[in-house]
């Protein structure tokens, strides 16, 4: 016992240890204040937004971070995962009336899928480098996005029925129709929870986490270090750089999975670009290859608009302005030294202890 | 290293605090001024959403201006209703909108106006009906807002109302009147936006309609968010299709690009439009010689007193003429407040008590408003009124046969 | 026939492109970084020239002047009070700011000149030339559109080809470090670079006004992603490429949107780009990276 605490805190599991404590933590309370009725409406309908943002945000931090691959497309993994999840869990509901199991199920389709979907996007990307490979990721989302909004799925007594472009789903008396091309999905039944929410991202953590331990990671990261010195050494760098890419795609679609559950409508155009964008946001703020970071960024950028919805209609240029002014400070030389040297004056008791 | 141990703390005492803030219930925004409950007057808190930023913002600022003004309008009369009210940005999506809705309830939203676009108000129908608050949407006019089953219209949420034609009561309307019009043309071309809820809506309808009564669709085309700028080919081919009759089910910007590049290239069909047309005559600095002759679909009675009056106080306020949204949005607030008085509400009552006070009196009143005359509402929350077919004439509306 | 009116508004709406990406090559080939700002840039460009005509009444030829002041000023701003600092930052960082910055247009203008769209006043008297008796009509503002882009390409291959400040720029786009060595002002470099990516966004944002007269606050962010793709297209850092990359861009919408589906005509241009870019992994004019070892 004594030994496994030693060895949660010890140097190389220390930030390990605090990524589960802080959701562990942050679940157990906001949990207790959900069910103890001390929670605004406000705060309760974030609670599964967010964690669909910061598992997708995690799953782009091992592009981004560690492979050093910037993605541009996560937007559109998290939109599969979500129009699979709502066509499994609709056409599951007759058959598997539990929740639970049918979100779970919705989950795991979600997460295949887009698994799936990485990989037929990485054979062509991971041939590219650097700003050519951003692009062609944005192109496929952009991509996916718009074959989504273009996709009918209905079903009925005859079983499911699919069509493109044009809607001519001729569905039987009775037939309901899952998703309904540039409208989106609608009347989804909203199975998504704030549980499972938080066991997705311990799950991702988990995931990404052991996989940067691994052989496959400690390849991943010496390849985004210097390729050609990896490649020299014997590392099959596509290899492993595809396995993170279709991980990373795959955790992207369980969160969009939750997040489509979470929501009674839905449209392709929320898969977009500018959600892509925004998680990146959410990533090189936390830090690169740092997930705590991730997730403190994550939460805390996604309430910020909240935050500032007394400033009415300046909420969003307030916003812009704390984006520019956070990467300015947090990239200033000045500023740097003079916080290393405060803790330096400050922090040196606190050092010894540790 | 250390620095970023130091960015840590401080981002984790951003959230915590973010946390605590969202949690706290300590927002205050009220955009009403407090309103005194003196002399027996009743005050009831009334809430709403739209997008007031991002790229529809034009239709949620119609609708919030609309709804402060006629909000003030009230409390300054005679009225025994008095309204404190909110309006909360949704960004056109439907996820801040259930962020929003949650502003609102927080505050103590009583009665709600519930969103002005139709995927946000998709999304927040189930949340009004589990809360059981009633809501009467100006603007959110696809079939999923008021259906849980849109395509069946089966399962109404019967909690949330529409003031506005619902899209498939458009498209029927447009297909029967162009065809008992054969003079405005007989083969009919359709440029649609296919990422577009409200678009969709309307050309499904309309094309189910036009078959069954057989009216001669020669051609039909889209366009997309991203392709809304140049239309030349999709004008090419309905010239070279021979449609003599445009129809245009979408809102007035991508609509005044299509007249201007018509003009240009020399194609003269007859255009015709829905509600969401109405807005091109204010386009600041638009050539209205462009929208000479357009047909569309329009709900406000445009010879009445109380719409000229309503027009001039909202151009006053805001210098832009008030459109369609604007319109239905005012309605809206009357026809609550009038429910609220007829039902006796109560300062008092909780929001799901007054929505079932609410709920008997719109199905069983009658309101006049700028939109129409004698309005009512079906149990599904579905409004009875038949757009009317206006044409532009001399830069302005004139009713049409 | 048809085929040939499509190429020509192909054309027409690839010019367009071609400029707004010639602003993007730019900045990518000196500062190595993709400005996501750039698009707000041409919607200032728009405001600023609507209001020039509309509010001032200004000619359309003096407005296009002043929108270019505004822009090229704006540009220069930006470059100085937001990417400045960041020089020595990651490129992610840089990145991450420019986003804010497109934030902060739009809201801006949002404010400022409130969300309704406004209608670009016609620069060109309205008609079109008639071809082959008739069965060809192609209209002045596409003539204009193209010749403007074929000018500015013409003057910028001149300028950075034999101008010293050119050679400048051409010397800091293959290595800042040995630039610096060399003398050259590194930072002034940048700055003008900006300023010339700006004064184009203006212009284009009058053309691309003029064939589509709308004006609104997130007028730009669709071209930006267009005219970033043709960037990409032709070869992100080559002037020629882009200029290449925006036309083909504008010719390959307009055919995907005549000859295959509306629905789908996004898709198929992101679809070729990105096999445009297996087959040639930096684009069609691009620089072939050669890996150092």
């Amino acid at each position: 016992m004594g030994n496994l605490f030693k060895k949660m805190f010890s140097r190389e599991n220390r930030g390990r240890t605090a990524s589960y404590l802080i959701i562990i933590i942050a679940y157990i309370v906001l949990e207790i204040m959900r069910l103890s009725g001390n929670m605004t409406n406000l705060l309760s309908s974030l609670l599964v937004p967010v964690c669909c943002y910061i598992t997708a945000a995690i799953a782009l931090n091992l592009n981004v971070g560690f492979s050093g691959e910037l993605n541009l497309g996560q937007g559109g993994f998290m939109g599969v995962g979500a129009f699979t999840a709502v066509v499994v869990s609709g056409s599951l509901a007759g058959v598997i009336p539990n929740p639970v199991i049918r979100l779970i199920l919705a989950m795991i389709a979600g997460a295949v899928l887009a698994g799936a979907v990485g990989w037929l996007i990485g054979i062509p990307v991971l041939k590219l480098q650097g700003d050519y490979l951003a692009i062609v990721t944005l192109a496929f989302g952009q991509i996916i996005k718009s074959l989504i909004t273009n996709l009918y799925v209905g079903l009925d007594k005859n079983g499911m029925h699919f069509s493109f472009v044009d809607n001519h789903l001729n569905l039987a008396e009775g037939g309901k129709v899952l998703i309904s091309g540039p409208m989106g999905a609608t009347g989804t039944e909203r199975i998504a929870t704030f549980t499972a929410g938080a066991v997705l991202i311990l799950i991702a953590l988990t995931i990404v986490y052991n996989l940067i331990r691994s052989r496959h990671g400690r390849a991943i990261m010496a390849a985004r270090d210097n390729r050609i010195a990896a490649e020299s050494v014997g590392i099959h760098i596509a290899n492993t750089k595809m396995l993170a890419v279709v991980i990373s795609a795959a955790l992207a679609g369980a969160a969009g999975a939750l997040f489509g559950l979470n929501n009674a409508s839905l449209a392709a155009s929320k898969f977009d670009f500018n959600l892509s964008i925004l998680i990146l946001v959410y990533v090189v703020l936390g830090g690169l290859g740092n997930l705590n970071g991730t997730i403190i960024a994550t939460t805390v950028l996604v309430l910020l608009p909240e935050l500032l919805r007394s400033l009415q209609d300046y909420r969003m240029l307030i916003y812009a302005v704390i984006l520019i002014v956070i990467m300015l400070v947090s990239n200033n030389e000045k500023m740097k030294t003079g916080l290393e040297r405060l803790r330096r004056k400050t922090g040196k008791g606190a050092d010894s202890h540790a | 290293m250390k620095f970023n141990s130091l960015v840590k703390g401080g981002l984790a005492a951003a959230m915590a605090f973010s946390m605590m803030a969202c949690g706290g219930g300590s927002s205050s925004a009220s955009s009403s001024a407090p309103v005194e409950a003196a002399d027996g007057s009743v005050v009831i808190k009334i809430g709403g959403s739209g997008p007031t930023t991002g790229g529809a913002a034009q239709y949620g600022q119609a609708v919030e201006n609309a709804f402060k003004l006629a909000c003030d309008e009230v409390n300054a009369s005679d009225s025994k209703i008095k309204f404190d009210y909110r309006f909360e940005d949704d960004q056109h999506d439907p996820e801040k909108a259930a962020s929003a809705y949650g502003v609102l309830k927080d505050w103590g939203m009583q009665v709600s106006i519930g969103t002005v676009t139709s995927g946000p108000g998709q999304n927040v129908s189930p949340l009004y009906k589990e809360d059981h608050i009633f809501a009467l949407t100006p603007s959110a006019s696809s079939l999923a807002v008021i259906y849980e089953d849109s395509a069946n219209m089966t399962n109404a949420f019967g909690t949330v109302f529409q003031m506005c034609f619902t899209d498939p009561n458009q498209g029927i309307v447009s297909a029967d009147y162009i065809s008992k019009h054969p003079d405005l043309g007989t083969k009919v071309g359709i440029i649609w936006k296919s990422d577009d809820n409200y678009s969709t809506g309307v050309h499904e309808t309309f094309t189910a309609e036009a078959a069954k009564i057989g009216l001669d669709i020669v051609f039909d085309a889209t366009f997309t968010n991203d392709t809304a700028n140049d239309f030349s080919v999709q004008l090419t081919q309905a010239k070279d299709a021979g449609a003599d009759l445009l129809y245009m089910p979408m809102y007035y910007d991508p609509a005044s690009l299509i007249l201007g590049q018509a003009n240009a290239m020399g194609y003269a069909p007859t255009f015709f439009g829905i509600d969401g047309m109405d807005g091109i005559l204010s386009l600041e600095n638009f050539d209205k010689s462009l929208a000479e002759g357009v047909y569309l679909l329009y709900p406000a009675n445009t010879n009445d007193e109380r719409t000229a009056a309503f027009f001039k106080n909202y151009q006053d306020k805001y210098g832009d003429v008030p459109n369609q949204f604007a319109v239905d949005a005012y309605d809206c607030v009357y026809a609550i407040r009038q429910a609220l008085e007829n039902a006796n509400a109560e300062s008092s009552m909780s929001a799901s008590e007054l929505c079932d006070l609410m709920i008997s009196q719109f199905t069983s009143m009658t309101y006049d408003g700028i939109t129409g005359k004698s309005i009512t509402w079906n149990a599904n929350g579905e409004v009875s009124k038949t757009p009317l077919a206006v044409k532009i004439v001399d830069g302005a509306y004139a009713a049409a046969e | 026939m048809a085929l040939l009116s499509y190429l020509i508004s192909g054309l027409g709406l690839g010019s367009v492109y071609a400029i707004i990406a010639l602003g993007y090559t730019m900045v990518y080939g000196i500062a190595k970084m993709l400005n996501f700002a750039h698009g707000d840039v041409i919607m200032i460009g728009a405001y600023a020239a609507f209001f020039a005509m509309t509010r001032f009444g200004l000619p359309v030829l003096l407005s296009v002047l002043l929108s270019m002041v505004v822009c090229t000023v704006l540009g220069v701003v930006i470059e100085r009070l937001a990417y400045k600092p960041l020089r020595q930052a990651s490129n992610l960082s840089v990145l991450i700011t420019a986003i804010g910055v497109s934030y902060l247009l739009q809201n801006g203008a949002q404010l400022l000149w409130s969300s309704s769209t406004k209608v670009f006043p016609s620069i060109l008297a309205g008609g079109s030339l008639q071809l082959f008796g008739g069965k060809l009509s192609v209209s002045w503002l596409s003539i204009l559109t193209i010749l403007v882009c074929i000018a500015v390409m013409v003057c910028l291959t001149l300028f950075v080809n034999k101008t010293l400040t050119g050679k400048a720029m051409r010397a800091c786009a293959e290595d800042k470090g040995a630039a610096l060595l060399m003398g050259i002002n590194v930072d002034r470099i940048i700055s003008i670079t900006f300023a010339i990516g700006s004064g184009l966004a203006a212009i284009a944002a009058v053309l691309f006004c003029a064939a589509y007269p709308s004006v609104y606050p997130t007028l730009g962010s669709m071209p930006g992603i267009k005219a970033f793709t043709a960037a990409v297209f032709g070869g992100i850092g080559s002037i020629p490429g882009a200029f290449l990359g925006g036309l083909l861009l504008g010719i390959i919408e307009t055919l995907a949107k005549a000859y295959i589906s509306t629905q789908l005509a996004d898709a198929i241009v992101f679809a070729v780009l990105i096999i445009v870019l297996l087959i040639k992994p930096s684009g069609l004019l691009g620089r072939k990276i050669s890996e150092k070892v």
